[in-house]
């Protein structure tokens, strides 16, 4: 009896411990610029975190659903974009879901104001972040980050883990979305897309060539994101390329826990075919825009990591 | 006489049926014989277009870049055209292929997907290409619907606007439903690609130009994806009789089916599995990857085909294939 209430007591102890310090950790303040179906699930993701505190939602629209949600929610809002964000002042972190080339003008106005940029669209002017294959690395350097693509952050772990094994001579996706989880900003930005997957797949998967496909298709219920990977590599070492993929595949899961391998790696020809589907966590985006929740899910983790370094005092 | 613009696409959906491995050199001379012949327009390239070659579609012989530079240098008066499906090709692609002399591109998306293509269009008129938007899988949509896409291509400024049966699965009313609105509806030019599924691909090609199609495709021994094209020869012979001016000559084009004939890798014939293609409304290059599929996983082609109509599979979803196999032969052993 006294052993059980002890455990108890220290349990509750340990808790309050725990809080105090989570307490301690100022929470860093992050801004969403585009309040569109990515900016109002990040939205979602950011109120649940314990080291990021969402102050400002930046549109361009007067009245988008966005922008009326993050009212309703307390949350200060602004129809002047990238100009609202900076007269904000005092913000440590933006997450940018606009489109490749509003990033390219708001990555230098954000560097000089000192903000920290998650970059949600293809424009990549910063380096490449995968939470499950390269996170820390960048981190600790760079004051602007890419998340890749929805389809980039699906099969770049996979890759990796692959080219770990035996090396990669080419990889080649193939990303299936439903359409409606396709927004305006995916269609008007395809080829982006499309070259910023294929140059993920190099640079953080580790592939000596790639190709990245995209295909939306307007199936009604919609599909969830599947996802095929092509690796061309010595598939005699298929025992051990499936055991690397299913330990990455719980990785990406920590964050992404709709990510699932459908097809477990199997060797046909000089080729090794992986496949996985990626169901979303139904926060504002139904569940099968998961092609949306892995991207919104990868940034919030990096910048919760980023949260932490900084208050370790890391850099 | 009514003149009708052909468009021949023996060397890229054609290709579909030689699983992309048309050398430079036969290309070459398909091509030079197809400009004799007074064809308007040749498309060229891998049978998924700028970007095709891949695990994904089958790799081709050669690249691109070879492809166009052998044809480019074979034609004198034919407009030489490549197809850019987005999500597959890129602006990048298109760019190098103009390097070659291409004159036309199509940009072809699934039939409710028209705004994916919105940026290629855009690029294509403003390097001064004719532009063409080429709506895929035109059965899976009622007119209306494919009236809505064919005018997002008109306003993105297509020079011609196509409604495509890439399943071979209509039947002449469809055709006649969906070109008559959107001819009656858009300023430019409407164009049909047919598919021989169903074996209606002269009849329903006829059919559209009746409609209001102005611009239709054909190919040489009616070469494509699943039972193939409308043959072109058939079909010149079927305007000609009909009192339509293609500009092409016939008896050239006969003299070129027989080389051609040569050249294929199978008789292109309406078998069981391309014609579950068209029965399902399923994509019409899903026939050769389904076979091998079906051969590897041990299950019947057909049903592949059937199910991935059931499941609605679009243009590209070759890879479902893999998937539905598996599964069909999962549902097969535990029986």
């Amino acid at each position: 009896m006294n052993v059980v209430r002890q455990c108890k007591t220290k349990k509750f102890l340990n808790l309050i411990i725990g809080r105090m310090v989570v307490l301690e950790q100022k929470k860093l303040r992050a801004a969403i610029i585009g309040p569109g179906n990515i900016g109002i699930d990040l939205m979602m993701k950011i109120k649940r975190s314990n080291v990021l505190e969402l102050v400002l939602m930046a549109g361009i629209v007067s009245g988008s659903q966005g922008l009326k949600m993050a009212e309703e929610s307390g949350i200060a809002t602004t129809t002047r974009g990238i100009d609202g964000v900076i007269e904000f002042g005092d913000l440590d972190i933006a997450f940018d879901a606009t489109g490749a080339n509003p990033h390219m003008k708001h990555a230098p106005l954000l560097k000089q104001a000192d903000i920290f940029a998650v970059d949600l669209t293809p424009a990549a002017v910063g380096p490449y972040i995968v939470p499950a294959v390269n996170m820390d690395s960048q981190l600790l350097t760079a004051h602007n980050v890419n998340m890749v693509t929805c389809g980039g952050q699906a099969t770049v772990p996979i890759v990796n883990a692959i080219n770990q094994v035996t090396p990669v001579e080419y990889a080649e996706i193939v990303a299936t979305l439903s359409s409606l989880s396709a927004g305006p900003g995916t269609r008007q930005n395809i080829d982006e897309f499309t070259q910023t997957t294929r140059n993920a797949l190099i640079k953080v998967g580790g592939a000596q060539d790639a190709k990245a496909i995209i295909i939306l298709n307007p199936a009604d219920p919609p599909i969830m994101m599947r996802n095929t990977i092509y690796t061309k590599c010595d598939t005699a070492k298929i025992a051990d390329i499936i055991k690397a993929v299913e330990d990455m595949t719980r990785k990406v899961q920590k964050y992404a826990p709709g990510y699932k391998l459908k097809v477990s790696p199997y060797a046909d020809g000089d080729k090794v075919v992986t496949v996985v589907e990626v169901e979303g966590a139904g926060d504002y985006l139904p569940k099968y825009s998961g092609n949306l929740d892995i991207i919104t899910s990868a940034a919030v983790t990096v910048a919760e990591r980023y949260a932490k370094l900084k208050h370790e005092g890391a850099m | 006489m009514k003149s009708i613009r052909i468009i021949d696409s023996t060397l890229r959906d054609g290709m579909h049926a030689v699983s992309h491995q048309f050398t430079p050199e036969q290309m070459a001379m398909i091509a030079g014989k197809l400009d004799e012949a007074g064809v308007d327009t040749v498309e060229v390239g891998h049978g998924d277009g700028l970007g095709g070659s891949s695990f994904q579609y089958g790799f081709s012989k050669a690249t691109e870049e070879q492809y166009l530079k052998a044809v480019s240098e074979a034609l004198t008066k034919t407009k030489l055209a490549v197809l850019l499906i987005p999500g597959i090709g890129t602006v990048e692609d298109l760019e190098v292929a103009m390097e070659y002399g291409v004159k036309t591109v199509r940009v072809a998306t699934h039939v409710t997907e028209a705004d994916a293509g919105e940026q290629h269009i855009k690029f294509a008129k403003k390097s001064g290409l004719e532009a063409i938007g080429f709506l895929m899988m035109s059965h899976m949509a009622p007119p209306e619907k494919v009236l809505e896409q064919a005018k997002l291509f008109e306003s993105y400024g297509a020079d011609t606007v196509y409604i495509t049966d890439s399943a071979g699965a209509m039947l002449p009313h469809d055709v006649r439903a969906r070109i008559g609105l959107v001819s009656k509806e858009l300023s430019v030019p409407i164009g049909f690609h047919a598919h021989n599924n169903l074996g209606l691909a002269v009849g329903n090609t006829l059919t559209a130009i009746e409609a209001g199609a102005a611009s239709v495709d054909g190919t040489v021994c009616g070469l494509g994806a699943g039972s193939g094209n409308s043959q072109l020869e058939a079909l010149i012979a079927v305007l000609n009789k009909g009192g339509y001016n293609t500009g092409a000559d016939l008896y050239k084009l006969m003299d070129l089916s027989k080389e051609v004939e040569g050249l294929m890798h199978r008789p292109q014939t309406i078998n069981s599995d391309s014609l579950a293609i068209g029965y399902a409304g399923a994509y019409g290059s899903f026939l050769l990857h389904s076979r091998r599929a079906a051969e590897k996983f041990g299950v019947d082609a057909r049903e592949i085909l059937l199910e991935l109509g059931r499941r609605k599979t679009v243009g590209g979803q070759e890879d479902m294939i893999i998937d539905v196999a598996i599964e069909l032969a999962k549902a097969k052993s535990s029986k």
